[in-house]
């Protein structure tokens, strides 16, 4: 198994009741409300708990970003990678990572990329999203060409990456005179690429055609089967078999010293009204164009709000369909194990603590998960065979199947 | 008084098929509608029809005309109507004009002046296009389909009276598919064309530019920068009505346009 540490990096200190007045935390609520006192405080917490995460044994530190929402402080995710990258020695860096269709200059993640590779002597793993709705319209990207920048960028670095420049690239909405980085990858044929999603069937279908693993963002238990069962047969068709070694999920945890203490923090996962993206106008968070066609139909009606966020779902709900886990090591190892044998997934991604948390109780939560919950799923990964990309040797991709040089040999 | 009756027939160009409706006899008349698409049957569409032959298409990838997968700006668009024009009998020997609304006024600007003497009139009815020096352009992609319609009437009860309070999801589906459309051929720079206001210069057509006073969406004063910018066009301003007055004031502006086309 792949076992990451991730949190969202909330900007909880601003002021709750604000967002409330305004109706929404996300796109337009002003950035007037951000004290960068404590947002220097909380950056430098969160490092702390990414080395914390490290020396309690995680094999990776899952990154990602999001612009103008308190609900994530990572405006660049290179940024915390690059930070990772020297003041890490073991964790893999796991970016899910760069959102493709917002950089107008693919070749520049590509030479980012490389360089973050270099320095954390081969421990990064690059993983590509579309960006949120909403992260199109901060970044003034046009959401009608989303998915068709994310591919072309995605096949842009991967040919930056693996062959040599100069070339030219002359693409729909990419063009380049001279590719030529000063800066390629150490892992070869080129870092892993895995793919993080929630709703959208191209993208599992995608990740599956490029035989990269896709990673469920705390979908629920019965989706994720659903999502599996695409993925397998689009393997399949591909000529591979789909299994562990391609899911991944993020499972929203928090571990306390009681079982009271954790549900009362856990709550904290819904901070934002519980929405993924925080409290965001809809139209926001699914600019036409954006989304799938076959989901038209639910976005107009949820943007005018005659149904609910098809992404949202009650604490209790999410609590009892296990997309929220919190107790002590004791109360988690048994849901856990449920989630593992009924989506057999060898990463996962814990999202151990949200909002207000303290630092005191996210360390506590990543000092337990390190000392009781990960040597328990590791035990349980083993019985069941949930093998890793690293441990089973996986290819890195359709293009490339010949097996991965495992990365202790590259540095 | 009678409405003309409708036909449709669709037309493939540029490698997509686009639909266009029409009614009427005498003098041709292209009309082309709005961001939001338009409704079928407006009273003010049935009186130009009256004294002319009216050409409604639906703009490429918009309502009833295939998308083509290639456009990218609003000067394609142009392109493809004066292939239009230059395609159907009733057009093919020139003596055209041309009615633009909201969006559709910018394309018909486009068209000018791709070809300055070509049309007989040109009426803009509160025209996108030109970036207004105070202020901006509303910015739909920042508001639901239902605000943006209504931000464009003065009067609500209209909006109700031609959507209904709570328009269909049918509708809002369509409003979606629309709006894709435009920020596809409009999204950055948002709803206006730098160029454009240079090109203007050159049109020598005699052009109508009408606003509704109380348009939310494109703010009056690029509409006296259409009428200096345009060496043959004056300015009327309509009372009590805002961006979408064709479904506010039909009456007025098939009055105000029917004089115009007459002259």
């Amino acid at each position: 198994m792949h076992l990451m540490y991730f949190t969202e990096q909330p900007m909880s200190a601003y002021p709750e009741e604000e967002g409330r007045t305004f109706g929404a935390t996300a796109l337009m609520f002003s950035n007037k409300h951000f004290d960068p006192v404590a947002g220097s405080r909380l950056y430098n917490e969160y490092l702390e708990h990414y080395r914390l995460a490290e020396s309690v044994g995680f094999d990776g530190i899952m990154l990602n970003e999001h612009h103008n929402a308190p609900f994530c402080m990572q405006a660049k995710c290179n940024v915390f990678a690059s930070i990772l990258a020297a003041t890490t020695k073991r964790v893999k860096i796991v970016l899910l990572g760069n959102p493709l269709p917002l950089a107008d200059n693919p070749v520049r993640l590509a030479e980012e990329l490389a360089m973050i590779d270099m320095v954390s002597r081969g421990r990064l793993v690059s993983g590509f999203v579309r960006g949120g709705g909403q992260e199109q319209l901060a970044t003034g990207v046009n959401p009608a060409f989303n998915r068709e920048r994310f591919e072309e960028a995605h096949a842009l670095i991967v040919k930056a990456w693996t062959q040599v420049g100069p070339f030219r690239w002359e693409g729909t909405h990419y063009q380049h005179r001279v590719v030529n980085p000063w800066a390629v990858p150490l892992q070869k044929p080129h870092p892993r690429v895995w793919i993080p999603g929630v709703l959208s069937k191209e993208t599992i279908i995608w990740a599956a055609q490029q035989r990269y693993p896709y990673i469920a963002l705390s979908t629920e238990i019965e989706a994720t089967k659903k999502i599996w069962e695409l993925y397998d047969k689009v393997a399949a068709e591909n000529g591979y078999a789909g299994g562990p070694e391609y899911r991944g999920y993020l499972q929203r945890c928090h571990i306390a010293e009681t079982d009271e203490k954790a549900m009362a923090n856990a709550k904290q996962f819904m901070w934002m009204q519980g929405e993924f993206t925080g409290l965001a106008h809809p139209v926001w968070s699914s600019p036409s164009g954006y989304f799938s066609p076959s989901y038209r139909t639910a976005f107009v009606e949820y943007a005018v709000g005659r149904r609910s966020n098809p992404r949202g779902a009650a604490f209790e709900d999410q609590i009892a369909n296990q997309q929220i886990v919190a107790g002590t090591p004791k109360t988690v190892i048994p849901k856990l194990r449920r989630l593992l044998e009924e989506t057999r997934p060898s990463i996962m991604g814990f999202w151990a603590s949200d909002g207000f948390v303290s630092s005191a109780d996210t360390r506590t939560c990543i000092r337990l998960l390190g000392e009781e919950v990960l040597p328990a799923l590791r035990e349980i990964g083993k019985e069941l065979g949930l093998w890793s990309p690293f441990e089973a040797n996986a290819p890195t991709s359709r293009a490339f199947p010949e097996p991965a040089r495992p990365a202790g040999e590259v540095a | 008084m009678t409405t003309p009756p409708w036909t449709s027939e669709t037309l493939p160009i540029a490698g997509a098929t686009l639909h266009v409706t029409r009614a009427g006899t005498g003098t041709p008349v292209l009309v082309l509608h709005h961001d939001i698409g338009t409704p079928e049957g407006l009273p003010f569409y049935d009186a130009l029809a009256r004294d002319h032959t009216v050409l409604l298409p639906s703009h490429p990838g918009y309502d009833k005309s295939e998308r083509p997968a290639w456009m990218r700006n609003v000067r394609d668009a142009a392109v493809v109507y004066q292939s239009l024009l230059a395609r159907i009998e009733a057009t093919r020997g020139g003596d055209v004009s041309v009615v633009g609304l909201g969006f559709g006024g910018w394309i018909a600007a486009e068209m000018a002046t791709m070809a300055p003497r070509a049309f007989r009139r040109l009426v803009l009815v509160g025209p996108m296009g030109i970036k207004p020096e105070r202020g901006d352009i509303a910015d739909q992609a920042l508001v639901s389909y239902i605000d943006y319609v209504r931000l464009g009437f003065t009067d609500q009860r209209a909006f109700d009276r031609i959507f209904g309070a709570e328009p269909a999801t049918a509708t809002l589906e369509q409003w979606d598919l629309n709006r894709e459309m435009t920020f596809r051929i409009a999204w950055k720079p948002y709803m206006y064309n730098a160029a454009l206001p240079h090109l203007l210069g050159g049109v020598t057509t005699p052009t109508l530019v009408v606003w509704g006073r109380d348009d939310r969406i494109v703010p009056l004063e690029c509409g006296e920068r259409y009428a200096k910018a345009l060496p043959q066009a004056r300015l009327a301003i309509v009372e009590g009505a805002g961006h979408f007055l064709e479904m506010e004031q039909p009456d007025q502006l098939a009055r105000l346009i029917g004089d115009f086309l007459c002259t």
